[in-house]
């Protein structure tokens, strides 16, 4: 059993080697895939064109747009002398963000009290508005902070910005998509790679000699799923690491924790390959198939748009998306940094959702030819 | 002593639409050739599939080395070879890793039973690091045979080797099938579209739409042959079949290589149909008393079998 099972799963990977493709696909998509989110996402915080209408033209407003302009993230490009000339700017696309700081400025602050400052942020791409209100009330925020810590005054009630989005007061959106790269290159790889190469065998007419032979089923599907088992865990790996190095995404909660997660998701992953390869004959079938399966969960998980603000119909029709589970998982562990606790449940479904599919399967796959 | 013993066999298919086997009953001899000659259509390949346990039979038994195909499939799937209508290899593998591939799923290796396939595998191991997409059809053949081979089946279940492969390739392999048997006493079925290659087999079975017209040695089956048989040339040969169809003492003819086959009347005379022929415009008519082939009987049993 030993000795069979090594020598199929040698031709398993020799399968995979020998097509370019396959390796193409399995190696250097998720690289792309980061690289491109990655990329983007820099391009958006970087170099915004800020405009500032100073009504206050103190000391402090002169130092805080000095620290505007130091920052990476912001260039200043033109100051302007009214609130309406800077909103025309900023719906004419000349710039990206505008600051407005309040009148008598300096001494509002020394006295204590609250100076108000105004961001304008043009929201037609919630993300950016999101990441450059982000940024700007730390630039503010930091400066102030210093110049009140040095004389021993509390840095509260300090300033308040009050923020306008425009264009789009309830933009939502969530930048954190390392768990979405994650969740989709490993659906793809593991059901569609997989389903694939089970259902390949069958057009080729080799299941049929597989079949014949003392080789036990149990054999033929785990050598089937090992390799794209063991390629999912290298995909994990260099998405954690690009994530890390090249975004500079930490991983905020355990990370043993969400490995074990991301392992169980792949094995559903796998499961759900293996289910597909049973009711299919051709490599065409499972590949559309896979596709049919892959192509709602970008919808339906909650990569693109949040599950909330979904209708309830296909609220209900994402309980059954095993992305939607993992990036939920994946998002907490990761980036909001929770403990492996408070996610026991969206574990337990997973956890279901690979013994269901696993069950089937087993009870599909077929020991003759019909 | 029988190793295949096939009986009361049926097999359909879309819930009873489609008749494959329409109760089927035979044996195989242990250590002989069996060659199950049909036409596309015939069942061949289901009978085949039922005897190496990949498909269920709808009612009756087959029995492989005294074994049930239902019951004991485990068991049987370790003593057959079995080779599928398409040479079923790995493209994407080398030769010699074929064939080590098939040897460990048969708990065994290249080395172990290198003297049963050396006079195959041994013609395509100078190509052993070629991959079977890159071989020839004749060289993909001996591959599969090779690999259905490695593990020292005590019956070989060959479905259609033959087909697609070259002529020269196709005398080979049954050169090679007739010392398999020779040597190593390995029990063969096979299944052939082709006629002419009945006479390589011990017995056939004439086989058409799921039954049995004939089962014999080829011998017995020519010689049960009683038309008379005819073969006829002219230049226009088009026109030839035609006429000949529409003559009153031709019964039956039929297209066989360069000439046409027809069998006639009792009291019809070659003199008569080459001048009624000739009367017809042919020129260059030749009538030629032929022995009957195979192919011939098999004609006319399916003739006899679509008016019964």
């Amino acid at each position: 059993m030993k000795k069979q099972f090594l020598s199929f799963l040698r031709k398993e990977f020799y399968h995979i080697f020998r097509d370019k493709r396959t390796m193409l696909i399995l190696l250097v998509m998720p690289i792309v895939l980061m690289i491109l989110f990655g990329f983007a996402i820099t391009t958006e915080v970087k170099d915004s064109r800020v405009a500032i209408l100073d009504l206050s033209k103190d000391e402090v407003t002169a130092q805080l747009r000095e620290r505007i302009a130091a920052s990476r993230y912001f260039s200043i490009t033109a100051g302007e002398d009214n609130i309406s000339a800077l909103e025309a700017s900023l719906r004419g696309g000349k710039i990206d963000v505008a600051v407005v700081f309040g009148e008598q400025f300096a001494s509002e602050l020394r006295r204590g009290g609250r100076p108000s400052v105004q961001i304008l942020v043009d929201g037609t791409e919630p993300n950016q508005a999101a990441i450059r209100t982000g940024y700007m009330q730390q630039v503010l925020a930091a400066h102030l902070h210093t110049l009140t810590e040095g004389r021993g005054v509390s840095p509260f009630p300090g300033i308040t910005p009050v923020v306008r989005t425009l264009y789009n007061p309830q933009g939502k959106s969530e930048y954190n998509f390392v768990p979405a790269v994650i969740g989709l290159v490993l659906m793809l790889i593991c059901v569609m790679m997989t389903s694939i190469a089970i259902v390949r065998e069958k057009e080729a007419g080799t299941m049929e000699v597989l079949l014949a032979s003392p080789l036990p089923p149990l054999c033929i599907v785990l050598a089937k799923l090992v390799p794209y088992f063991a390629i999912s865990c290298l995909n994990l790996t260099t998405i954690l690491v690009l994530s890390v190095t090249m975004l500079h995404i930490p991983i905020a909660g355990s990370l043993p924790g969400f490995i074990a997660v991301s392992l169980l998701y792949i094995l559903v992953a796998l499961f759900l390959g293996l289910f597909i390869s049973t009711v299919v004959r051709s490599q065409l079938a499972a590949m559309l198939l896979s596709l049919l399966v892959i192509i709602p969960t970008i919808y339906l998980s909650g990569i693109l748009f949040p599950v909330e603000s979904m209708p309830v119909a296909l609220q209900c029709v994402s309980v059954i998306v095993p992305t939607r589970w993992y990036v939920d998982i994946a998002r907490r562990l990761m980036i909001q940094g929770v403990e492996l606790r408070y996610v026991w449940r969206e574990t337990l479904v997973l956890l279901l959702m690979a013994g269901v599919l696993l069950g089937v399967s087993w009870k599909k796959f077929k020991i003759r030819l019909e | 002593m029988d190793i295949i013993t096939v009986s009361k066999l049926r097999k359909s298919y879309r819930k009873g639409q489609v008749q494959a086997l329409r109760g089927l009953n035979f044996t195989v001899d242990e250590g002989e050739i069996y060659g199950l000659i049909g036409p596309d259509g015939a069942g061949k390949t289901t009978l085949f599939r039922i005897m190496a346990t990949l498909l269920l039979p709808d009612e009756g038994t087959v029995s492989v080395d005294g074994l049930d195909v239902v019951r004991d499939y485990k068991a049987i799937r370790r003593r057959i070879g079995y080779m599928p209508g398409r040479f079923s290899l790995y493209q994407d593998l080398s030769v010699e890793e074929n064939l080590s591939f098939f040897a460990s799923i048969f708990h065994t290796s290249i080395e172990e039973n290198y003297d049963l396939v050396k006079d195959i595998y041994g013609q395509i191991e100078p190509f052993k690091t070629r991959k079977a997409g890159k071989l020839s059809g004749g060289m993909k053949q001996k591959l599969a045979l090779s690999c259905a081979l490695i593990h020292a089946p005590r019956v070989l279940i060959l479905d259609e080797p033959t087909t697609g492969v070259d002529p020269v390739s196709r005398k080979e392999f049954w050169e090679m099938l007739k010392r398999l048997r020779l040597q190593h006493g390995i029990t063969i079925i096979v299944s052939t579209p082709y006629m002419d290659e009945a006479g390589q087999c011990d017995h056939i079975a004439l086989m058409q739409d799921g039954e049995f017209l004939r089962l014999d040695t080829p011998s017995g089956i020519v010689g049960a042959y009683t038309d008379t048989l005819w073969a006829v040339q002219a230049d226009d040969m088009h026109r030839l079949l035609d006429d000949l169809r529409a003559c009153p003492e031709v019964l039956t003819a039929f297209s066989f290589g360069e000439a046409f086959h027809v069998t006639v009347r009792e009291e019809a005379r070659m003199q008569e149909l080459a001048a009624y022929l000739a009367g017809l415009g042919h020129r260059r008519v030749e009538v030629t008393p032929i022995q009957a082939t195979v192919e011939d009987c098999f004609m006319s049993l399916m003739k006899k079998s679509d008016e019964g």
